[in-house]
C-alpha cells in the first residue's frame, strides 16, 4: 500500500480552481520531488495533505487515513517545514524548537542538540531578531529531531546559505537511510535532481508528469557537444536535432533520445575527434514541459 | 539642506492614506456622528434652565470630576454647550487618541516589522520620509476631524453652541489626537516591536487619564502634567481658552523633532531598548499549549490587568469624597436618585461604573480569542496544525484563556474599587456588594467571547465585528437614556440584560440564560472552525 495516496483531488477557492484532478502516490522510503512554478498549487496540495484546507473533491490518504478527518492521528507521524517559518518574535529559537517537539509528543533531545550544532544556530536569541535563514533552520531542526515517518518539506531551503543547504541534504539522506519518506517541494531543481527518487511536475493545478528522473529523461533529449575533422554539413536538417549552436569550432545541440542512433551514424562519417554527452538536467526537462504546455495552450487558443 | 532625507514624502502620504482610508472613514464617521447626535439630543433632554442646573448639581461631585474632568461653574450650565463638553469631551479625546495610536503603530513600527519599510527604503526615498509621511497623514486626519466636528456642531444651530466654541471643541480633539499620534511615533522609535510601541502608547494614555483624575479631584497642579488635564481646561463654549490647543500642538512639534532625530540615528529594525538574551530551553509550562498561549498574551493581559486595577482604585478613592459631599444634601439626593432614596450616591455610582468597566474588560477578553485569528494571519497556526494538535484543542485553549481573562479583569476592577473605597469611606460598601456588582457581568462578557469564537469559526474575515458590537454596547450604556433608545435596541446590548447591582436584586435567570446562550454560540463557533480552511 502507498504511504500517500491522492486521487482526483480538486480544490477551488471561490471560482478559482487551484488544483484540478491531482493524482499522486508516494511509497515508503521514497524521496519524492514536487516541482512547479510559483502559484502552480504545490503549497495548496501540501496544505490539503496537512488537513489545513479542505478538498473540494477527491481523496487524500496518508498512512491509509483521511487527511482531513484524521489529521491529528496522521500528524503524530508527520514533520512539516513551511517555506517561510513565521515565528513568535518574543520567544527564543530554543523555546520554539522545544515547543514544536512537545506538540508532536516528544522528540530526541540529543538529536536536537546535535542539529543545533550542525545548523550552527544560537538558540538563545529571540525569533524576532533572527534572519529568514535562521528562522528556517529552527523549522528544520524541529522537523529532523522528531521521529516522524513522513517529512513534508515545502521549499525548505529558501534563505539558507550553501553550507546549510548541504547540511539539509545530509539530513534528508539520513532520514531516507532510516527508512522514512520525504516529500520535497522545491524550485531548486538541482537539489531535487540530487535527492529525489521520483518526481512530479505540477502546472496550473494539474500534474503534468510523474516518474523517475531516468524515465523522464527517456522521453526527452540528450545534450551533445562534438568536434569533427571535417565540417559537418546540413546537420540541422536531420530528424531529431534541436538547438544547434556552433562555438569555437565545436557544435552543440540536443538530440531526441529515439533518434540518437541515426544522428551518431551520420556524424561518424565526418571523423569525430571529440564527443561529450550530458543527460538533460531537470531544468531542461522542466523548461521543456513548461514551454510545450504553453505552446499547446496557444494552439488551442487558450490563454 | 536636509531635503534628501524627506524625498518622496508626498507619494508616501498618498500610499498610507490609500491603505488606511477605510479605517479612517469609519473612525471619523463614528466620532462625528456620535458627537453630533449627542449634541442634537441635549436641548431635548435638558429643555429648561432648571433641568440643566439639576444636571450641573449631579456633575459637581468628586466621582464625576474624576471620571470626566472639573467641568464648569454651576451657573455656566444654564447653556447646553457646557453639558455637551462635560459629558462627551474626555471620552471623545480618548477615542481619538486610540485611533491615532492604532494608526501610527501600524504605519511605523508594524510596517517596519513586516518588512514593507525595507522595500520602501530601498527605493529612492528619504530616510525620514516614511515617518514624516505617517505624521503628516495623522495631521491631515486630525485636522479633518477638527474641521468636521467644529463646523458640524455649529451647523446644528443649537442655542449656546456658537462657532467659536464649536471650532475650539473640534480643534481641541484634533490637537489631542495629533499629540498622541506623535507620542506614539516617538515610542515606535524607542521600542523594537510594534507590540512594545503599542503598549508604551496605551500605558501613556492610561497614565495621563489617571493623573488627570487624581489631579482634578485633589491637586490641580498634578493635572497640568497630563495632556488630558489640558484638554478638559479649555472652558469651551464659555471662556473659550485656546492655550490647551496651542500647548499640545507645541509639545507635538517638539516630539516630532525628537522622533525624527531618533529615527535618523537608528538602524532599520532596531530600537533604543535593547534585546536581551533569552532561554535556551522552553520551560515545562511553556511546553504545554495552555502555557504557551498564556505566554503569548501574558504582557497584554498584565497591562490590561494593571490598567483596570488602577482605574478601579482611582474611582474607589474618590468615593469617600463623594460620600462626604452628599452626606448633608438630602434635597439633592431626592432630586438625583430616580431610583428612590434607598440607594446612596456611591451605590448608584458603582452600578454605572461597573457597566462601563465591564465593557472595558470585555476588550482584553475578546482580544484573547481573536489572537488566534492574528496567529493564523501570520501563518503561525500551521506549526500546530501540522503537528498532533487538533483544532478543537487549540481553540479550546484560547477560549479558556479568554474566560480566565474575563474573570481576572472583573476581580481586579472589584478589588481595586473595594480596597481603595474601604480606605476612604466611613460607611464602606461591603466587599460582597462590590464583588457581586462586578462578577454579575461575567455572563455578558462570555457572550462577547462567544461572539468572537463564532466569528472566528464562521466568518473569519469579519472578526472585527466584535469591536462594532462592543462600541454599540458602550453607546447604549452611556447614551441609552440620553438618546432615548427604544427598549429593543437597548436589549441588543447584553450588558443591559444584567441586573445592576446594588440597584437591582441579584436574579439568576438572566445570568443563566446569558451563560447558556454563550455556550451555544461558542459551540457553533467550534463547529465552524473545524470545517473551514485554515489559511496559515
Amino acid at each position: 500500500m502507498s504511504l500517500v495516496e491522492i486521487k482526483g483531488l480538486t480544490k477551488k477557492f471561490g471560482n478559482f480552481t487551484a488544483l484540478n484532478d491531482v493524482n499522486l502516490s508516494m511509497n515508503k522510503g521514497e524521496i519524492f520531488g514536487f516541482i512547479g512554478p510559483n502559484g502552480a498549487g504545490k503549497t495548496t496540495t501540501i496544505r490539503i495533505m496537512l488537513g489545513l484546507l479542505k478538498a473540494t473533491k477527491g481523496e487524500v490518504k496518508i498512512f491509509g487515513k483521511d487527511a482531513w478527518k484524521d489529521a491529528v492521528e496522521i500528524h503524530k507521524r508527520v514533520a512539516y517545514v513551511p517555506g517561510e517559518a513565521n515565528l513568535w518574535p518574543n520567544l527564543t529559537g530554543g523555546e520554539v524548537i522545544d515547543l514544536f517537539l512537545k506538540m508532536r509528543g516528544g522528540g530526541d533531545r540529543s538529536k536536537r542538540e546535535e542539529l543545533i550544532k550542525r545548523f550552527d544556530l544560537d538558540p538563545t536569541k529571540k525569533c524576532g531578531t533572527y534572519s529568514k535563514g535562521n528562522r528556517q533552520k529552527i523549522a528544520l531542526i524541529a522537523a529532523f529531531s522528531s521521529d516522524a515517518d513522513l517529512f513534508l518539506l515545502d521549499e525548505p531551503t529558501t534563505g539558507l546559505d550553501p553550507l546549510m543547504v548541504r547540511v539539509f541534504q545530509e539530513c534528508v539522506r539520513e532520514v531516507k537511510a532510516a527508512g522514512k519518506s520525504v516529500l520535497l517541494s522545491s524550485h531548486i531543481l538541482s537539489e531535487v535532481e540530487k535527492l529525489c527518487d521520483r518526481i512530479a511536475i505540477i502546472r496550473e493545478g494539474k500534474i503534468i508528469e510523474t516518474g523517475t528522473l531516468s524515465e523522464m529523461r527517456h522521453l526527452t533529449r540528450t545534450n551533445l557537444t562534438i568536434k569533427t575533422k571535417e565540417p559537418v554539413v546540413s546537420l540541422e536538417e536531420l530528424k531529431g536535432v534541436h538547438n544547434l549552436h556552433e562555438y569555437d569550432g565545436e557544435l552543440s545541440f540536443q538530440v531526441d533520445t529515439e533518434e540518437m542512433d541515426g544522428v551518431i551514424r551520420y556524424l561518424s562519417q565526418f571523423g569525430i575527434v571529440k564527443l561529450e554527452s550530458a543527460p538533460p538536467t531537470l531544468e531542461d526537462l522542466f523548461l521543456r514541459y513548461y514551454t510545450r504546455a504553453e505552446q499547446a495552450d496557444s494552439r488551442l487558443g487558450g490563454r | 539642506m536636509y531635503a534628501h532625507l524627506f524625498q518622496q514624502t508626498g507619494t508616501l502620504v498618498k500610499l498610507i492614506l490609500r491603505q488606511e482610508r477605510l479605517k479612517f472613514f469609519i473612525w471619523l464617521f463614528t466620532l462625528v456622528v456620535v458627537t453630533l447626535a449627542a449634541a442634537a439630543a441635549y436641548p431635548n433632554v435638558y429643555t429648561d434652565e432648571q433641568s440643566r442646573l439639576g444636571y450641573a448639581l449631579t456633575m459637581k461631585n468628586p466621582a464625576m470630576i474624576a471620571m470626566l474632568g472639573p467641568g464648569y461653574a454651576l451657573e455656566d450650565y444654564a447653556a447646553v454647550g457646557p453639558i455637551l463638553s462635560t459629558d462627551m469631551l474626555i471620552f471623545t479625546v480618548i477615542a481619538v487618541a486610540v485611533m491615532n495610536i492604532l494608526f501610527v503603530v501600524r504605519s511605523t513600527r508594524a510596517d517596519e516589522e513586516d518588512g514593507q519599510l525595507e522595500l520602501i527604503r530601498s527605493l529612492p526615498v528619504g530616510r525620514l520620509s516614511y515617518l514624516s509621511a505617517s505624521i503628516i497623514t495623522a495631521f491631515i486626519t486630525n485636522l479633518l476631524l477638527a474641521l468636521l466636528i467644529g463646523f458640524g456642531l455649529y451647523a446644528l444651530n443649537i442655542e449656546g453652541i456658537d462657532l467659536a466654541g464649536s471650532l475650539l471643541y473640534g480643534f481641541n480633539l484634533g490637537a489631542m489626537g495629533l499629540l498622541f499620534a506623535v507620542l506614539t511615533a516617538l515610542f515606535a522609535q524607542l521600542a523594537e516591536t510594534s507590540r512594545g510601541a503599542m503598549m508604551l502608547s496605551f500605558a501613556a494614555l492610561i497614565t495621563a487619564y489617571l493623573i488627570r483624575a487624581v489631579g482634578d479631584v485633589s491637586n490641580e497642579t498634578l493635572s497640568f502634567i497630563s495632556p488630558l488635564g489640558w484638554a478638559v481646561r479649555t472652558d469651551v463654549f464659555v471662556g473659550n481658552e485656546w492655550w490647551p490647543v496651542l500647548l499640545s500642538s507645541a509639545v507635538a512639534v517638539v516630539l516630532i523633532v525628537v522622533s525624527l532625530y531618533l529615527n535618523s540615528i537608528r538602524d532599520l529594525d532596531a530600537g533604543f531598548i535593547p534585546a536581551r538574551k533569552g532561554r535556551e530551553h522552553a520551560s515545562p509550562f511553556l511546553q504545554t499549549l495552555f502555557g504557551f498561549t498564556l505566554r503569548l498574551q501574558s504582557v497584554n493581559i498584565a497591562a490590561w490587568g494593571i490598567g483596570v486595577l488602577l482605574l478601579g482604585a482611582a474611582f474607589g478613592a474618590v468615593m469617600g469624597d463623594l460620600e462626604t459631599y452628599f452626606a448633608n444634601m438630602e434635597l439633592l439626593q431626592a432630586f438625583f436618585l430616580a431610583e428612590g432614596p434607598d440607594f446612596s450616591m456611591a451605590e448608584q455610582f458603582i452600578a454605572l461604573l461597573m457597566a462601563i468597566m465591564s465593557l472595558f474588560c470585555a476588550i482584553p477578553a475578546a482580544m484573547a480569542v481573536l489572537k488566534l485569528r492574528g496567529e493564523e494571519n501570520k501563518n503561525r497556526t500551521e506549526h500546530f496544525y501540522s503537528r498532533a494538535v487538533s483544532r478543537t484543542r487549540l481553540l479550546a485553549v484560547y477560549v479558556l484563556v479568554a474566560v480566565l481573562v474575563s474573570v481576572i479583569m472583573q476581580l481586579l476592577v472589584a478589588f481595586g474599587l473595594w480596597s481603595a473605597s474601604v480606605a476612604v469611606m466611613e460607611d464602606a460598601i461591603s466587599f460582597e456588594t462590590i464583588f457581586n456588582a462586578a462578577l454579575v457581568y461575567l455572563p455578558a462578557l462570555w457572550i462577547v467571547i462567544s461572539l468572537a469564537v463564532f466569528l472566528l469559526g464562521v466568518a473569519p474575515k469579519a472578526v472585527g465585528l466584535v469591536w462594532f458590537y462592543l462600541a454599540y454596547c458602550f453607546i447604549v450604556v452611556y447614551f441609552g437614556g440620553l438618546l432615548d433608545f427604544p427598549q429593543w435596541a437597548k436589549n441588543l446590548s447584553v450588558f443591559e440584560l444584567v441586573p445592576q447591582i446594588p440597584l437591582d436584586d441579584l436574579t439568576f435567570k438572566p445570568l443563566v440564560m446569558l451563560t447558556l446562550g454563550s455556550l451555544i454560540i461558542t459551540c457553533l463557533g467550534f463547529l465552524g472552525y473545524n470545517r473551514r480552511d485554515i489559511t496559515g
